[in-house]
């Protein structure tokens, strides 16, 4: 598996982290990304934007062996650029333009005239993330229960 | 002779456009749109996800509106949409551990790593009706406090670092989790398969086995370890690229439930424990959940089996909701030979008693049906 083999290493981990990042991406974010690629690259549809389902698993006792825990909705697609590179896009819910452009921007990110676009835009999706979950983490931190107890005297 | 009877067409088309100005309602309102039902009745979206066995929030506030807020009816239909689904594969299993927490506490250990958070609850409120929300009046935005950062470790594992709790649960190996929507159910189930139906039965149904269980059908001593709700991330292995990718978070709510002890001639007194996973913020649903799972272990820890709440295939056969509506609502639907039979039956065996009886026979009022 050549393909397997290329993807080794610090280059698997990367993408992997760029793909997940182009889930986490509002539609909006994607489409105004896109707006600053250019020269803009020929993409062809390889496979879908198609809708289906991924069955999530839990683990039984929270880290024994897997359970179907139930189904969330998954739209998915892949492109190819006109130079090649195949792209991969996935992401939870029913938006299958959010998917287009995300299999767009995985191929764009193989492609080093495009690495630098495709970075600054998966590093916004990063800091706009960071920033609401440490909002929702200091929120949470406020209902936190800070324990005193009442020492009776004895008279 | 069967006589097949038409003419509800015009009568269903019309009932059905009833329906819709309806569940419309007063026109001089504005229409409730999805956005909101997702914002503002987040748990009612919750449980319909929960039970339809399918997380997609905007979906499932779409059923929410077309059924005008019947939750089994919203399950209903999102069930039926998700069969119009082809099954891309299956996740990696979620990581409840790494959860991005938004509420996580402990009847067990009040000074647990990671502390007591109660994030957005009703518990400690008055349940007092509070008349400013009839007024759109201005919501305060939350405080905030540092977040330490430290992990929140799970209190199975505490109890697991003294070796007084059975370990998480295992599956003989190269078991293949079971899938009941793939499946027929054949009892005895595995705990993978039960899990995955009590992760979709009934949320009132499960909460009074729970309850009985606690009355004493089936006691198993509860304590909540921990109850834990917030995102993880699903990961899904893509076979092109030979790893698996994020395609985003989704929220659960999981109950480590604590019960009492097993031991045996080979295995030293612990505790033992069930297991709750829901999708959504629904702690209610996933305590019950882990009442039930630990009482249908009975069999497992040789338990005698006394109550309903430990009856697999009673409790299994009866939990999901979609079943149930439609083996009860189905009585409404037109019977009227199979009615018209009984009829036929029961007014002969009432002549013999009639004649056995020296009654004589009465005028007979003609039967509607007829």
């Amino acid at each position: 598996m050549d393909a397997i083999k290329e993807n080794t290493g610090t280059a698997v981990s990367e993408r992997k982290r760029a793909m997940g990042l182009l889930a986490r991406a509002s539609t909006e974010e994607l489409q105004a990304g896109w707006l600053v690629i250019e020269p803009k690259p020929e993409v062809h549809p390889v496979r879908g934007p198609e809708t289906g389902l991924v069955m999530v698993r839990g683990r039984i006792g929270g880290g024994g062996d897997p359970f179907n825990l139930g189904e969330a909705t998954v739209s998915r697609a892949t492109v190819r650029l006109g130079s090649g590179e195949i792209g991969h896009g996935q992401v939870l819910g029913n938006d299958r333009e959010k998917a287009r452009l995300a299999a767009i921007f995985d191929s764009l990110y193989q492609r080093p005239e495009h690495r630098s676009a495709v970075d600054l835009l998966i590093d916004q999706v990063e800091s706009r993330i960071d920033a609401e979950d440490r909002k929702h983490a200091e929120q949470t931190a406020a209902t936190r229960v800070d324990f005193f107890t009442m020492v009776r005297g004895d008279n | 002779m069967y006589v097949a009877v038409k003419g509800g067409e015009a009568a269903i088309a019309n009932a059905h456009q009833l329906l819709a100005d309806r569940r419309r309602g007063d026109r001089s309102l504005p229409a409730i749109s999805i956005d909101q039902i997702v914002a503002q009745l987040g748990l009612a979206v919750d449980r319909v996800m929960a039970e339809a066995s399918l997380y997609d929030r905007e979906l499932a506030a779409l059923a929410v509106r077309q059924a005008r807020g019947d939750m089994i009816e919203a399950i209903f239909i999102l069930r039926a949409y998700r069969t119009t689904l082809p099954r891309f594969g299956m996740s990696v299993p979620v990581d409840t551990a790494s959860m991005k927490i938004e509420r996580r506490i402990s009847a067990t250990y009040k000074d647990l790593p990671g502390g007591q958070l109660l994030g957005p609850t009703f518990d400690y409120t008055h349940r007092l009706l509070d008349p400013s929300l009839l007024a759109d009046e201005p919501v305060a935005e939350p405080l905030r406090r540092t977040a330490d950062g430290s992990s929140m470790m799970r209190v199975s594992d505490i109890l697991a670092g003294e070796g007084l709790i059975e370990s998480d649960g295992q599956m003989p190996e190269d078991h293949v989790p079971g899938d009941l929507t793939r499946e027929p159910l054949e009892f005895p189930l595995n705990r993978d398969l039960r899990l995955q139906a009590l992760a979709r039965g009934d949320e009132g149904f499960l909460l009074a086995l729970a309850y009985s269980t606690q009355r004493g059908y089936a006691r198993t001593h509860p304590f909540v370890g921990e109850v834990r709700i917030g995102e993880v991330e699903v990961e899904l292995d893509i076979p092109e690229l030979g790893f698996a990718v994020s395609l985003g978070p989704v929220q659960v709510t999981e109950c480590q439930m604590v019960n009492q002890f097993q031991g045996s001639a080979k295995n030293p007194p612990q505790f033992t424990r069930g297991y709750g996973l829901v999708f959504g913020q629904s702690e209610r649903k996933a305590m019950a959940m882990s009442l039930v799972d630990r009482a249908l272990r009975a069999q497992e820890f040789g338990e005698d089996i006394v109550a309903p709440a430990q009856d697999e295939e009673f409790v299994i056969s009866h939990s999901d909701n979609v079943q149930a509506t439609g083996f009860v609502e189905h009585l409404k639907l037109p019977h009227y030979v199979d009615f018209q039979a009984e009829l036929d039956l029961v007014r002969r065996m009432r002549a013999e008693y009639d004649a056995r009886n020296g009654i004589e026979k009465n005028e007979t009022i003609r039967d509607a049906a007829e």
